[in-house]
């Protein structure tokens, strides 16, 4: 943990002074564009995230198995988050540079609808006590809901957005300039550490309250008393 | 460039920082919540554990 911790305010910094610091305003934007560098990263999180959660959903449902429904569920609450920060930091950016906060095209919307489903997610499982059950239905809920991924990945081809399309992830060159291309991508790097981070300390509190009767929890527990 | 330029970032300053600030926020939230609560859960689980030992 300390390791990952180093690593992740590593990438932070570098990608902070690169984006905040070494790369030059836009020219069409000014400094405004300075809010991709969490913007960008915060939505890929989003996307990320909810297939990380879906897949360990599957195996969890499949094959029972005890840890994927941890990392599922511990994963949630850190993708709502991001969903949050990239439709706010969204908005921030939006409102000087279109004129307006929200809009509803299809991005947009699409990825309105993915913090809806986190909600969902957190919301359902809390409301079901016994937490191998809540963790199947859950599942279930994540599977159905990641048809809403390609749709946000594609809206911005598929409908005439207001959003922009791609500029990193497509198999042309990347439209950015390289000096700005690089703080993007490390603070990509640092939020994936950070999810890490935060997913295990979830996890953590989820497998305490889970196994709350079980001996080894006891001991812990009669340990942090003393 | 100085500390002042800085912060205007160019007459963007209000949006560029509200948006970094409640990131900060967010991220900050997400690690310190489970740590939190696992500290009360293992204070509550220590209390429930004493009184059934008396």
């Amino acid at each position: 943990m300390p390791w990952l911790t180093a690593v992740f305010v590593l990438l932070l910094g570098c990608g902070l002074y690169g984006g905040l610091i070494l790369a030059p305003p836009d020219y069409q934007q000014g400094d405004s564009y300075r809010i991709i560098y969490i913007h960008v990263p915060a939505a890929w999180m989003s996307l990320f995230i909810y297939v990380v959660m879906a897949v360990t959903g599957a195996i969890g449902l499949i094959w029972r198995i005890k840890l994927a429904e941890i990392v599922m569920i511990s994963s949630a609450s850190i993708g709502a988050g991001f969903t949050f920060i990239a439709l706010v930091t969204g908005s921030l950016w939006g409102k000087p540079m279109w004129g307006a906060w929200w809009v509803w095209d299809a991005r947009l919307t699409s990825e309105l609808i993915l913090l809806f489903l986190y909600l969902g997610v957190i919301g359902l499982y809390g409301a079901i006590d016994d937490k191998r059950m809540a963790s199947r239905a859950v599942a279930i809920l994540a599977l159905v809901g990641v048809v809403n991924i390609p749709i946000i990945h594609y809206s911005v081809e598929w409908w005439n957005t207001l959003h922009q399309g791609p500029t990193v992830t497509k198999l042309d060159k990347p439209s950015i300039h390289v000096t700005m291309l690089v703080p993007l991508l490390l603070m990509a790097l640092a939020f994936k550490v950070y999810y890490l981070i935060a997913m295990i300390q979830h996890a953590r509190v989820e497998l305490l309250q889970r196994e709350r009767n079980s001996q080894w929890v006891k001991n812990i527990a009669a340990g942090s008393a003393k | 460039m100085n500390w002042q330029e800085f912060f205007a970032m160019g007459g963007y300053g209000f949006y560029v920082w509200t948006a970094y600030g409640i990131t900060f926020i967010v991220l900050v939230a997400n690690v310190v919540v489970p740590i939190v609560q696992r500290k009360q859960f293992l204070r509550q689980q220590a209390l429930k554990q004493q009184r059934q030992d008396l």
